[in-house]
């Protein structure tokens, strides 16, 4: 029992990281972004790849990182530049990544459970005590997750922090204030696929292998982390989105695994995956409207469907129209 | 200085739907001139203002901006110079954020966005002396959403965080024409207010005769593209609401409505 709730809150926390940027492109920015599925294997094969080559794991997550946000400039890119719909973008960049991360990583598999990783290494073999040892990857998570969540807290009270908040909120405003909105844009995509890779760095670190098909369906996961946790505390305003993102992947893996338990079996993951967004989504429009209505990838419908009116109709030119 | 000299434009070019809309259009607005604009739908002036602010593109003609011709410039980067107020009250905060956020927002215009912190503590006490200003009860909301206020105090708030900063025009777009009339009222008085303090150089579309009438030193009446009457100074004194209706009628008869 005790390495299933493990088992539920390690997955949860290293998706947490990632759901941390699909908060910031799906509900900040009001962009979905597909790239992810393609960055977070991204990071896994930068991960794998450096850490073969003799690298310290903390360096490969750092390389991890800018791989990821090279990954998202370049949706950013395609979308601001040549006017290709925000959608399409995120495809085209997943799709190419998919490619480029088996270069990268060399083979569709690689194993890396002989190298010192974030969670196994030598420094951890000596000063944890042997009690504790079954514990220390959902701590040593536990600890980045909260240091990822508080420099993403800290970071959207910054003036670039706001900016990035205004342009998912009224594009119009962004170029009043004389500054390029395809460039906040372009920057905001950068660090949520950051974030994402980071979660691929982490996870391979943990399974002890790249393994391609990981990257499949990474956007749904965070979506429904996202949704989860902005659901599950909407009335309650003290607690801010970013722990809620956190708290809702847990959440969702749980929910996943009470799905494996009761018999479906692990090669159902993707079709639990699928079906339970499905019900999130058609659940929390439900709370809010008291009948299912706009469940599609708009992040801010509802309460917030006036922005859609306001802030970008009449535009000429935008390329989501 | 804001000069439009020779100003083409056309709507669909090359496909059936082809449609002049300004064809030799010229206008020169001196510093710190207020102007009114008036017009039917259709006859240019909000295409106008989104050529100067270079929201949409020119066909042929320059636009200049203090000697400099601005064409070619982003719509952003003009912005520096310029505040701009929209029909919709939506259009000028972020209904998202605080008061007290869109207000540092607007405060840090032509500043970059760093990473310091984006609320300065020190001017919070000015956010809520200009709020004040409004006499709409805002000061007491700072941590209130924008998305929650009345198109009014939006429209108010857009007003204010337009002009906060220094910038030398201001476009208004029909800003008036989104409120009930005691609000809109209001508006056009602190409208008047800032222009005068601020002495900004003012191009404001209105529907709205008596505003035209009321506020500004010259008054443009717009159709089809052209100027069909321009007033200034004493003369624009003298224009009355019932005049502006007579000529409004001319041309429409000329259209054949």
């Amino acid at each position: 029992m005790m390495t299933i709730v493990l088992g539920v809150l390690e997955e949860g926390l290293v998706y947490a990281i990632m759901a941390l940027g699909v908060y910031i492109t799906y509900k900040i920015l009001d962009f979905p972004d597909l790239s992810v599925d393609g960055t977070f294997p991204l990071g896994a094969a930068v991960t794998v790849r450096l850490m073969l080559a003799g690298f310290h794991p903390v360096f490969c997550m750092l390389a991890a990182v800018a791989a990821g946000m090279l990954a998202g400039m370049v949706t950013g890119l395609i979308h601001v530049k040549f006017k290709v719909r925000d959608l399409l973008s995120g495809i085209i960049v997943m799709t190419a990544l998919y490619s480029l991360n088996l270069r990268i990583a060399g083979r569709a598999n690689v194993p890396i459970f002989s190298q010192e990783t974030i969670f196994e290494n030598s420094l951890w073999e000596r000063i944890i005590p042997a009690g504790l040892a079954p514990y220390l990857t959902a701590m040593i998570l536990l600890v980045l997750v909260l240091l990822v969540k508080v420099l993403l807290d800290v970071y959207l009270k910054t003036k670039s922090g706001y900016l990035l908040r205004a342009v998912g909120d009224n594009e119009v405003l962004v170029t009043s204030l004389a500054k390029d909105k395809g460039a906040v844009k372009i920057l905001g995509l950068a660090l949520a696929n950051g974030f994402a890779a980071l979660s691929g760095s982490v996870y391979c670190q943990m399974n002890g292998f790249f393994e391609i098909s990981t990257g499949t369906g990474t956007i749904v996961i965070g979506l429904a982390n996202v949704i989860i946790g902005i659901n599950l505390f909407r009335r309650l305003t003290f607690v801010k989105a970013t722990m809620a993102v956190v708290i809702g992947s847990i959440v969702y893996k749980a929910c996943v695994s009470l799905a494996i338990a009761l018999g479906m079996g692990a090669s159902d993951l993707k079709l639990i995956t699928a079906v339970l967004f499905l019900i999130i989504l058609v659940v929390s429009s439900l709370g809010k409207t008291g009948r299912p209505g706009k469940t599609g990838m708009t992040g801010k419908s509802g309460a917030n469907g006036e922005k859609r009116r306001g802030g970008k109709a009449g535009k000429e030119g935008a390329p989501h129209a | 200085m804001l000069e439009l000299q020779h100003i083409h434009k056309y709507y669909n070019p090359g496909t059936v739907n082809e449609m002049c809309l300004f064809e030799d259009f010229n206008l020169r607005v001196e510093d710190g001139q207020f102007v009114s604009v008036v017009g039917s739908n259709g006859s240019g002036k909000t295409s106008m203002l989104n050529l100067i602010c270079g929201s949409i593109p020119l066909d042929s003609g320059k636009i200049v901006m203090n000697g400099q011709d601005i064409n070619g410039m982003p719509e952003h980067k003009r912005n520096r110079k310029i505040g701009r107020v929209y029909q919709n009250p939506a259009m000028g905060t972020c209904p998202n954020m605080t008061i007290l956020e869109n207000m540092s927002l607007a405060d840090n215009k032509g500043k970059p966005f760093s990473l310091g912190f984006g609320t300065n503590r020190k001017r919070i006490e000015y956010y809520r002396e200009e709020l004040a200003k409004l006499r709409l009860g805002l000061e007491d909301k700072l941590s209130v959403k924008v998305g929650s206020l009345s198109g009014g105090q939006r429209q108010a708030m857009a007003l204010l965080m337009s002009t906060m900063t220094p910038i030398e025009f201001l476009i208004l777009d029909e800003h008036t024409a989104a409120l009930d009339p005691k609000t809109a009222e209001r508006i056009m008085e602190l409208t008047g207010q800032v222009v005068e303090e601020k002495r900004l150089t003012t191009i404001m579309v209105t529907h709205n005769l008596r505003y035209a009438v009321e506020y500004g030193d010259r008054l443009l009446m717009m159709h089809q593209g052209e100027t069909v009457l321009d007033q200034a100074g004493e003369e624009k004194q003298r224009v009355s609401v019932e005049e502006l209706l007579t000529k409004f009628n001319e041309i429409s008869i000329e259209c054949g409505n």
